[in-house]
């Protein structure tokens, strides 16, 4: 194992991909010369040179066009949104056009196409850079939903991402950039739709995407203490959703807590309890709980900001509700 | 330009015109399900444009995409069979009028979603670069979609990477009911050119030999590495918006008469004959023989069977 930052794993992922095929192309505001905005192409554009890490224009909905096209005439582009919330002013191109080309064309085309983009709370950001929009792109057929927890976790799935042959939504936690992980010295990759079990434990299990995974993590340390054993499972992917390990795990404590920064209103928590409500629904000792981003903007004060995303200490006090 | 291919451009409109006057005739049969948005009166465009394409070269379309997919050399009968939503159709009819691909002929779609092809065909413009396979890459689009976002976006970076694309605006003068002078300032859409550093010019798009002339030196441009042109095509779209339009209320009678009188098939047949590159005879075969084409890919969409309702659930990931 090697020491580096999330964002240093997700520039290894995009070079190790670049240099296997040459198909795989950058596009996005900033990834070129300044190595991206949170400095996950950094070096890239040196190595490959300027039409193959391309700086875009601030012209968020047809450069994600642009690597459709690029896409559908065999290259593997992987685009760069500078915060998910673009994807409102991207989503023509992803919703209408990445999502359902192949399907429309009666499966004559494959759109091999990346979006990476950061989602997620925490540094004052407001309400225009700080979303979790993964119920957006959940919600539509034809896209594959990643959301990676840890380094490691974003390195194997990113070029488990880049080889696949549809449209991939990448959505990193802006928060994790900067923090130091372990990740395996030699190559690998984790596949879609296989969710991982983090912590073991029989009393509750709880779900959970992204960075939340790692606070899951962090409160059930904290529960271990008391006696209260939580099994925490890693979503990995929402499309392909990997609702057996969810359900043989609610099979065995009886409890499930789904946790995920996205907004709390119609988002994919609701989505993912009523999914699996007919397997567990007579193994339930309580009901199925949730935590997610209350729906108001993400305001931009600290002291309001932290007030309505979720954190350790209220899965901490989430899961002691529940289990009473 | 040999008499063999103006004959072959000549063929082409006709099957284009041919093909439009049987889909609105299944319509009117209802055995369409859905609408379709008919190239009647704008077919010097599609075929002009095409004829100077390489093989390997790419178009991308628009809703009204019949007359493209044809001049591309798409084939009828699955063509038809897709309108009518049956399994033999491009798309095993999961597509429809708006939404048919032909990709073994470089054919990367048609859209349902006005100025949304345009950045997917600077995006074929873009490989085409990167991999120096000097193809070129045909955007079709309507009046309208100039005032989308990604017509402003997609040709400022053609623009300012010298993508070879050629960017064929049809103004037919109206999206849907609105007629372009109405949300549009400027006469000469081409004009706009300017402002992201590309040739622009306007031309008769109903003069077929006049589309291939300005389109081919465009291409020829590209294929140099010289970068993107924007053409655009005057016409008109002798039906409604689509079939069900009878397009009363916002346009006269005497307009469209108008525009008839200019009609692209009937000044290059009279082109033909005036300057002795076909007889009349040649030309009534040529006819003869599209009405037969058209009449068996029309048999033939009728006679095939529709998808079974599980196959609704193919196709959705590679």
């Amino acid at each position: 194992m090697k020491e580096i930052t999330y964002a240093d794993a997700i520039c290894e992922a995009l070079d190790e991909e670049m240099a296997k095929d040459e198909n795989v192309i950058l596009l996005g505001e900033d990834v070129g010369i300044i190595g991206g905005n949170f400095k996950t192409s950094v070096g890239l554009r040196d190595k490959y040179g300027e039409w193959r890490v391309k700086d875009t224009p601030i012209s968020e909905n047809s450069f994600v066009g642009i690597g459709i096209g690029c896409a559908f005439t065999g290259l593997r582009p992987v685009v760069e949104l500078m915060f998910a919330d673009f994807l409102a002013i991207s989503m023509d191109q992803v919703a209408n056009q990445a999502a359902k080309l192949r399907y429309m064309s009666g499966g004559q085309v494959k759109v091999p196409l990346t979006i990476r983009m950061p989602i997620g709370g925490g540094r004052s950001s407001a309400a225009q850079h700080s979303q979790s929009l993964q119920a957006w792109v959940a919600h539509i057929p034809g896209l594959k939903v990643v959301l990676p927890s840890t380094a490691a976790e974003a390195k194997g799935l990113l070029k488990t991402a880049i080889a696949d042959d549809n449209p991939v939504i990448f959505m990193e936690h802006k928060m994790e950039y900067n923090k130091k992980y372990l990740v395996p010295k030699e190559e690998y990759t984790i596949p879609f739709g296989q969710a991982n079990i983090v912590h073991e434990g029989e009393d509750l299990t709880i779900a959970a995407t992204s960075n939340l995974v790692i606070k899951s993590k962090e409160a059930a340390q904290e529960l271990d203490k008391e006696g209260i054993k939580v099994e925490v499972i890693d979503l990995r992917t929402l499309v392909p959703l990997d609702k057996e390990t969810i359900i043989n795990s609610v099979k065995k404590t009886g409890r499930l807590l789904i946790v995920d920064e996205g907004y709390l209103n119609f988002g994919i928590s609701g989505e993912i309890a009523l999914s699996i409500m007919n397997d567990v629904f007579y193994y339930l000792d309580a009901p199925i709980m949730r935590l997610g981003t209350a729906s108001v903007p993400l305001p931009f004060s600290p002291a309001l900001e932290f007030s309505v995303i979720p954190d350790t200490k209220k899965i901490y006090g989430k899961v002691k509700e529940i289990v009473g | 330009m040999t008499k063999s291919e103006m004959l072959r451009m000549y063929e082409q409109m006709l099957r284009i015109r041919e093909f439009e006057n049987q889909v609105f005739e299944l319509y009117k049969q209802g055995l369409m399900p859905g609408l379709a948005h008919l190239y009647i009166g704008e077919e010097a465009v599609a075929v002009g444009a095409c004829a100077a394409l390489n093989e390997n070269d790419y178009i991308v379309s628009t809703h009204r995409g019949h007359g493209h997919l044809i001049a591309r050399g798409a084939e009828t009968k699955p063509m038809m069979a897709e309108i009518l939503g049956k399994k033999t159709g491009y798309c095993k009819g999961k597509g429809g009028s708006m939404h048919i691909v032909a990709y073994d002929k470089g054919i990367l779609g048609a859209n349902g979603i006005v100025g949304a092809g345009i950045p997917i065909a600077t995006g074929a413009g873009y490989k085409s670069k990167l991999k120096g396979t000097k193809q070129v890459t045909l955007s079709f689009f309507g009046d309208a979609a100039c005032n989308q976002g990604t017509f402003h976006e997609s040709l400022n970076m053609a623009a300012v990477w010298k993508l070879p694309v050629v960017y064929i605006i049809e103004n037919n003068l109206y999206g849907i009911s609105v007629n372009i002078n109405r949300v549009t300032a400027v006469e000469d859409l081409s004009v706009r050119a300017k402002g992201y550093g590309m040739p622009g010019v306007t031309i008769d798009g109903n003069n077929v030999l006049q589309v291939y002339e300005t389109v081919r030196k465009a291409v020829t441009r590209a294929r140099k590495d010289e970068g993107p042109t924007l053409i655009e095509c005057k016409t008109y779209r002798w039906k409604g918006h689509h079939v069900g339009d009878p397009a009363t209320e916002y346009r006269s009678r005497d307009e469209e008469n108008e525009w008839k009188a200019k009609c692209p098939i009937k000044t290059f047949e009279s082109y033909l004959l005036k300057n002795s590159i076909a007889e009349e005879d040649e030309l009534e075969e040529i006819k003869n023989s599209i009405i037969n084409e058209i009449q068996k890919a029309v048999q033939f969409a009728k006679e095939s069977p529709y998808p079974e309702p599980e196959e609704a659930f193919e196709d959705l990931f590679a």
